[in-house]
């Protein structure tokens, strides 16, 4: 075999591009074999969407060179990326929800001033599309109408339509269901076998390894490696994202529990509704232990959490703090008792992202008389508190006066648990602790925890990740229509779970 | 009993022309996701124009010409504001209204001395109304006769004109390139952005087609139905456009079925007024005055359900970052 492999499909030399002060990608070279799914990993904030807008005429490099198809090339605006047969399914679609299907995918190659010819034609083409890759979605369907996954076909055939040889999706599997996301990585093998290239950015390296042939890392916007997928490992990629060993699974010893500290018994919840969501849910929580929820989202475990935080009233039913009982939902009350509360959704109950990060750390607390002695708050000991949160936490930038929003979701995750947990809780509920937070940062979070429990505090987690509940938990509950269907040892098997969550008894199982 | 009726619809229509042309303006600004709140300053604006080129010129032609100048020069700095500096859309509509207020009577005064006035336009200066063919003739044949040579015949061109463009707006904005485009950046600007077409580029075009609409308008009402400009004459016309353009949920025909309402009411007031009706007495003049008003938020508020503007409106484009 002495014939030349052939040019790749891009390859970038040297592409620099800054946002003011950010150097946001660092002389980034990059080749991607064509015919072949390459993907792009890194955590939030490494540069990858940088790139790929670079890619897609979107922005502009400062410097650096582009070659599609082994010749030299530049991409000033999107409709050049287009007649380089460049695609990209943006993370966020970039769809008309009240058109329909057609007139999306009509959009801006619509063929002649008027439609009426030119939808004729794109009707023929996208129901070609559609029995080449498989690809079904109703033409005339209005878009807002169809599930999400359905929605980024739309998307890809919007890409095939204007006739793109490579196509860039952008974290496409955020917003999609795990059945939704097997179907897209079989869309994506189908592509690949028309002799399509595809590039598939993600921060999830399980995709990773499952769907691509090449893979590149990208950490703090350069480009760190490039491997063979066949050829690495989960472990070796993780620590080339973060820059470090990562611990996947943070090492913990058998716990040893004391006393109960927190107690739900017979606990009822009636939704607005009228509907039951937690069907009478009993357990116990000791010192120095963590137990898990575990359970597809929506089966109770929201309630049972605003429950317990005193959020959500109970219908009937008794919940004990630290041997106190809760009288009145009073989250307040409740914070007295020792529980501190780590929302599920940190943007809309955990913080005010409007606000700085030192105003978000005494929320909740803002009354305690270290915040504010008098009628006033005392802005230097919350500074210094925030300080104090933000060093002991390894929150980045550790900047008081920059607004929440503005932090990666990993570094409010840990504002919010520096709040909750500072405030020395002998309780802590926390909701999905991980949920759109960094590998570096999930590692970080999870030690946290259990140096808490180790610390003697009684711990319950909620979470819809069976990884980060096996990795944690000493117990695990599993719920599942507002019902606890068992309980399991920590070191319990992902099927056993899967059983329990999928709501068969645990007798049957058996 | 007829014949009233009949003269009660011809002065509809009349009435309805600078609503609809007006309205039929926002629509294609706020399609494009430029809320127009400038409407009623761009009328004005264009009104003066007209009546002071006509009355130096005598051309009408050239006044209808110069009031569309004057008001794409207004859509253009709105366009300004919103599209390129990402100023507040209201604001700048709310500023578009005062400027125009005042500067029509400063200038009116400063050029012709009678009070912020134009001087009356005599004859030439103004357009005259359209006799269609035959209408003499079939004057007299019953019940067609009257609604032809009345009803359909006599009117300004202007007239004519908005009327053809409440379909015509229909066509383009449903049949053309330009519409789909349009209607796309008004939803989903970034859907457009990455489709490879400039959102600015289409936006000012909808602010040109803007003030060529409002153009028009103010010329029928300066150079058509009154024979020169006075202070205030667009009389919140703008803002009953504006009104108009929700309540048919941006939607051309509707838009123009709308503005026909509207403009009946205005026009049953003026008919209605001093006259006593049975049971009530003498006509409320100002509650039909005010129906218009009354009609959208009664009926906006339960019973064509929720008129949902098009969704980009009033955020200015701003690319990721």
């Amino acid at each position: 075999m002495t014939t030349s492999p052939p040019a790749p499909a891009i390859e970038l030399v040297g592409v620099n591009k800054s946002f003011g002060p950010v150097h946001a990608n660092r002389d980034i070279a990059l080749k991607v074999e064509a015919g072949a799914i390459h993907g792009i990993i890194g955590e939030n904030g490494a540069g990858k969407s940088t790139l790929m807008s670079i890619l897609y005429g979107f922005y502009q490099a400062d410097s650096g060179d582009i070659f599609v198809g082994g010749s030299k090339v530049s991409i000033p605006d999107s409709q050049a990326a287009i007649s380089l047969g460049i695609g990209m399914v943006h993370q966020h679609f970039m769809l008309v929800e009240n058109f329909t299907v057609l007139e999306n995918v009509m959009l801006g190659a619509e063929g002649g001033a008027l439609l009426n010819r030119g939808r004729a034609a794109a009707r023929r083409e996208l129901v070609a599309l559609e029995k080449e890759y498989a690809l079904r979605v109703d033409p005339d369907a209005v878009v807002g109408d169809l599930p999400v996954g359905q929605q980024q076909r739309v998307e890809i055939l919007k890409a095939l339509y204007r006739g793109a040889e490579i196509l860039i999706l952008d974290e496409p599997t955020g917003v999609l269901t795990p059945d939704e996301a097997d179907q897209l990585f079989r869309i994506l093998g189908q592509l690949k076998a028309q002799g399509k290239t595809v590039i598939l950015i993600t921060h999830k390296l399980r995709e990773i390894m499952a769907a691509t042939d090449a893979v590149s890392v990208m950490r703090q916007g350069e480009m760190v490696a490039t491997r063979r997928t066949a050829e690495t490992s989960v472990e070796e990629l993780a620590e080339l994202m973060v820059g470090r060993r990562v611990l996947l699974r943070v090492e913990k010893g058998p716990a040893t529990p004391g006393e109960t500290r927190l107690k739900v018994q017979d606990a009822q919840v009636i939704d607005g509704m009228g509907v039951e969501r937690l069907r009478r849910v009993s357990f116990q929580v000791r010192a120095g232990e963590i137990v898990g929820i575990a359970g597809v989202a929506g089966n109770g475990q929201s309630e049972l959490l605003e429950a317990i935080a005193g959020i959500r009233p109970l219908a009937s039913g008794a919940i004990e703090v630290c041997g106190h009982e809760r009288t009145v939902a009073d989250p307040a009350e409740l914070r007295r008792m020792g529980l501190a509360h780590v929302p599920e959704d940190r943007h809309r109950m955990g913080l005010v992202t409007a606000f700085s990060a030192k105003e978000n750390v005494i929320l909740g607390y803002h009354g305690n008389p270290d915040y504010s002695p008098g009628l006033f708050l005392d802005r230097g000991a919350i500074r210094k508190a925030c300080e104090q949160h933000m060093a002991d936490f390894d929150v980045r930038p550790p900047n008081p006066d920059l607004k929440t929003a503005n932090f990666s979701g990993g570094n409010q995750q840990k504002i919010v648990l520096a709040r909750e947990i500072e405030q020395d809780p002998q309780v802590l509920i926390v909701g999905q602790p991980t949920r759109g937070v960094d590998v570096g940062a999930i590692e970080a979070i999870h030690r946290r925890l259990i140096e808490l429990r180790d610390a003697g505090k009684a711990i319950l987690l909620v979470s819809v990740e069976l990884d980060e509940i096996r990795a944690l938990s000493d117990r695990i509950l599993v719920m599942f229509d507002g019902r606890v269907m068992g309980e399991l040892s920590g070191d319990a098997g992902e099927r056993e779970i899967g059983l329990l969550m999928s709501g068969v008894e645990q007798e049957d199982a058996a | 009993m007829f014949m009233d009726v009949i003269l009660l619809l011809d002065s509809t229509v009349r009435l309805a022309t600078p609503l609809l042309l007006t309205a039929l303006a926002g629509l294609y600004a706020e399609r494009s996701g430029v809320f127009d709140i400038g409407l009623e300053g761009k009328l004005l604006a264009a009104a003066f124009a007209a009546a002071a080129t006509a009355a130096l010129t005598g051309s009408p032609w050239l006044g209808a010409l110069s009031g569309m100048v004057v008001a794409i020069a207004f859509a253009l700095v709105h366009g300004a504001a919103c599209i390129t500096f990402r100023g507040n859309q209201i604001v700048s509509g709310v500023a578009i209204n005062f400027l125009a207020a005042g500067l029509t009577v400063l200038l009116g005064q400063s050029w012709f001395q009678q009070g912020g006035r134009t001087p009356p336009l005599m004859g030439e200066g103004r357009f005259e109304t359209i006799t269609l063919p035959l209408a003499e003739t079939v004057r007299d044949v019953p019940i067609l006769g009257p609604i032809y040579s009345e009803l359909l015949s006599g009117h300004y061109l202007l007239v004519y004109v908005a009327f053809l463009a409440a379909p015509f707006s229909w066509w383009v904005l449903y049949r053309t390139r330009f519409g789909l485009r349009l209607r796309a950046v008004g939803e989903n600007p970034a859907a457009v952005d990455t489709a490879g077409i400039s959102v600015a580029g289409l936006r000012y075009l909808a602010m040109v087609c803007a003030g060529i609409l409002c153009g028009l308008a103010g010329s029928y009402l300066a150079i058509a139905q009154s024979a020169g400009f006075v202070k205030d004459m667009s009389a919140g016309k703008g803002f009953i456009a504006l009104a108009a353009l929700i309540f048919s949920k941006w939607r051309p025909v509707q838009v123009m079925g709308t503005c026909l309402l509207f403009g009946f009411l205005d026009a049953a007031a003026i008919r209605l007024q001093g006259k006593d009706l049975p049971l009530i007495g003498e006509a409320p003049v100002q509650l039909i005055q005010a129906l218009p008003y009354i009609l959208t938020v009664v009926l906006l508020a339960g019973f064509i359900g929720k008129a949902i503007p098009p969704r980009a409106g009033g955020t200015p484009y701003v690319k990721e970052r």
